[in-house]
């Protein structure tokens, strides 16, 4: 079995964003950067599968980006995955999400990859339309947002998160490609012997414009912080201090302390 | 400018976020047409055309069938933009709507502003101003974000639609119903929930014992329920509960909006996080900026006296 795990590496959500000089996306220096989270789920996921079938299927992970993005790919490798591919491209940040699933479509058209796996959204930009959107290009069976995920005699049954708790099963003939979210396992951290072992593993870099052939399908013409609603109180100090002063606002403004 | 709804069906009938779908046309200015695979009985109660597609034999969740009919709909109807809620159903099918017809999709619209559409991203820390490029474009909204004013009304004009071949890669099994509530939210007046920012599961306790001294509930975001920290029947958001109460507050909560969906309507809201930036601090009345295992505990102390 041939499987392959699209990866994103986004700066960590507690950063604070600058906007960069292009005004569409955010200033990519002096931020602390790391695996999206979505996607942790996605490799940790085709590792169990691995494991599961005796470590027979090869796992192909690929990530676009800068150079910075290997690191994002050789973490993946110490959770288990044998092969890194890394799509070379500092202008990422420019292309829509059509244009990244065609650069992922048009990797993995002659490879023949069983089953892929991606997370269902980007924490940064969070469209929700790559992994899909690779599926269909491809045309491969694809269910989104699992939180379940069984492998057996050739069929994948996945178990999509509805809305109110809700979930809904599906089954899915390979070719296939899932997308993963929170609920779906735990992530392993890495172990230092998986991290020795890692280094050795083979990434191919390969230039973005070798598989790009797409235009946009959509522009961002502007990237700004929210309008703040203001009115909003903001309390800083001392611990002590803030507890008083934020019984008495909720003593004032609401009925629920007298 | 005309807009063609995709109507969302569950379990035999119409989701009330389809109304949404009307309200987002009308900021736009747009015609509308809707599209329901679903049954006659839960038609919309809309006065327009709606072209129907039986889910006794398309199945409520077979993405490969839905993207024949609502391909067929547009075929018939030509519309500008096909919308789409941004739901589990949604964010599913539209991608494969938007890659079959080539169009751009603009997903988790939040706002329209000089016609361009306003999307939330990092976290919900910045927006993005986003326009498509192609002629006809697949927009997904998010749920809650434009809200349907009155009572739905008016009688559709159903215009029958079927698929002269069905084959399909995905197969749809069943539901599992969500776990049993132990606790309703939804009526609580009070409620302190515990955000990954708490740090581990022995710290839920901390956060517990402030809704109890504030004589409320315990609610949770979704990484904390994930964690096993919590109980399911606990978590606020898309995925879990909706609430409103007289008083929320979030303790290291970071405010992503999957979890403001379902705390939005609370009276009052009030945010514990050491990030003066979070998002949550948007909706906030009162934020304060502080480590929520030494703030917690002081704030317990002081009401439990
Ligand atoms: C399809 C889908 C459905 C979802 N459904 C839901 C849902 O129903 N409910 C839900 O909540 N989420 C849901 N999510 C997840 C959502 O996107 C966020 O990941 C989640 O809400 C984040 O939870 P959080 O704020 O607790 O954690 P984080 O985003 O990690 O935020 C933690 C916050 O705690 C602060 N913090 C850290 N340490 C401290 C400290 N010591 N003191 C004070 N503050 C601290 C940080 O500054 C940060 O702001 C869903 C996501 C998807 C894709």
């Amino acid at each position: 079995m041939n499987i392959l795990v699209c990866i994103k590496q986004v700066p960590d959500m507690e950063s604070r964003f600058k906007i960069n000089s292009e005004g569409v996306w955010y200033d990519e220096a002096d931020l602390a950067y790391r695996m999206n989270e979505y996607d942790e789920y996605a490799v940790e996921q085709a590792v169990r599968l691995k494991e599961q079938l005796g470590g027979e299927p090869v796992i192909t992970v690929l990530s676009i980006g800068p150079d910075r993005v290997v690191e994002a790919l050789k973490k993946a490798l110490a959770m288990g995955c044998d092969r890194g591919v890394h799509v070379r491209d500092n202008h990422h940040y420019r292309k829509d999400p059509w244009q990244m699933a065609s650069i992922i479509a048009a990797y993995a058209k002659d490879q023949g990859f069983d089953l892929i796996f991606t997370g269902m959204q980007s924490q940064d930009r969070g469209s929700a339309q790559v992994g899909v959107t690779v599926a269909e290009l491809l045309g491969y069976a694809c269910a989104t947002t699992l939180v379940g995920f069984a492998f057996d005699n050739g069929v994948v049954t996945a178990k999509r998160e509805l809305e109110g708790g809700t979930k809904g099963v599906v089954k899915l003939r390979l070719p296939a490609l899932v997308t993963c979210q929170l609920g779906l396992n735990i992530p392993r951290y890495p172990t230092l012997p998986n991290i020795m072992k890692a280094k050795k593993k083979e990434i191919l870099a390969l230039p973005v414009a070798d598989l790009l052939k797409e235009e946009g399908l959509v522009t961002t013409e502007r990237m700004y912080p929210p309008a703040k609603k203001g009115g909003g109180i903001v309390l800083e100090g001392d611990v002590g201090d803030l507890a008083d002063r934020l019984i008495g606002i909720l003593k004032e403004k609401t009925a629920v302390l007298r | 400018m005309k807009a063609l709804l995709i109507c969302e069906y569950r379990e035999g009938k119409l989701l009330d976020s389809t109304y949404e779908l009307l309200a987002f046309a009308d900021r736009l200015g747009a015609d509308k047409a809707m599209v329901l695979i679903g049954s006659e009985a839960a038609a919309p109660r809309f006065d327009g055309k709606v072209y129907l597609a039986d889910a006794g034999k398309y199945g409520e969740y077979n993405p490969d069938l839905h993207k024949q009919i609502v391909l067929e709909a547009v075929a018939r109807e030509n519309p500008d933009y096909i919308v789409f809620v941004h739901s589990s159903y949604g964010w599913d099918l539209a991608p494969r709507v938007a890659a079959a017809l080539r169009a751009g999709q603009v997903s988790e619209i939040v706002g329209i502003v000089d016609g361009k559409f306003e999307v939330t991203c990092c976290n919900a820390k910045m927006r993005r101003s986003v326009v498509p490029k192609t002629a006809r474009a697949v927009l997904t909204i998010q749920a809650g974000a434009f809200s349907f004013a009155g009572e739905p009304h008016g009688t559709p004009q159903l215009e029958q639609l079927s698929l002269a071949e069905a084959a399909s890669g995905v197969e749809f099994v069943g539901y599992e119903a969500a776990e049993k509530k132990d606790v309703d939210l939804a009526k609580a007046e009070v409620i302190v929930s515990a955000g990954r920012g708490v740090g581990k599961k022995d710290n839920v306790a901390v956060i517990a014992a402030l809704a109890k001294a504030l004589g409320g509930e315990l609610g949770a975001s979704r990484p904390v329920v994930d964690a096993g920290w919590v109980e399911h029947s606990h978590q606020v958001g898309t995925t879990g509960q909706s609430v409103s109460p007289k008083l929320y507050v979030a303790c290291g909560i970071s405010g992503a909006i999957q979890h403001l969906a379902g705390m939005k309507k609370s009276d009052f809201v009030v945010a514990i996080n050491k990030d003066k930036d979070a998002p949550i601090g948007e909706v906030a009345d009162v934020l304060v900026v502080a480590d929520v295992m030494q703030f917690v505990p002081a704030l317990t102390a002081k009401c439990a006296r």
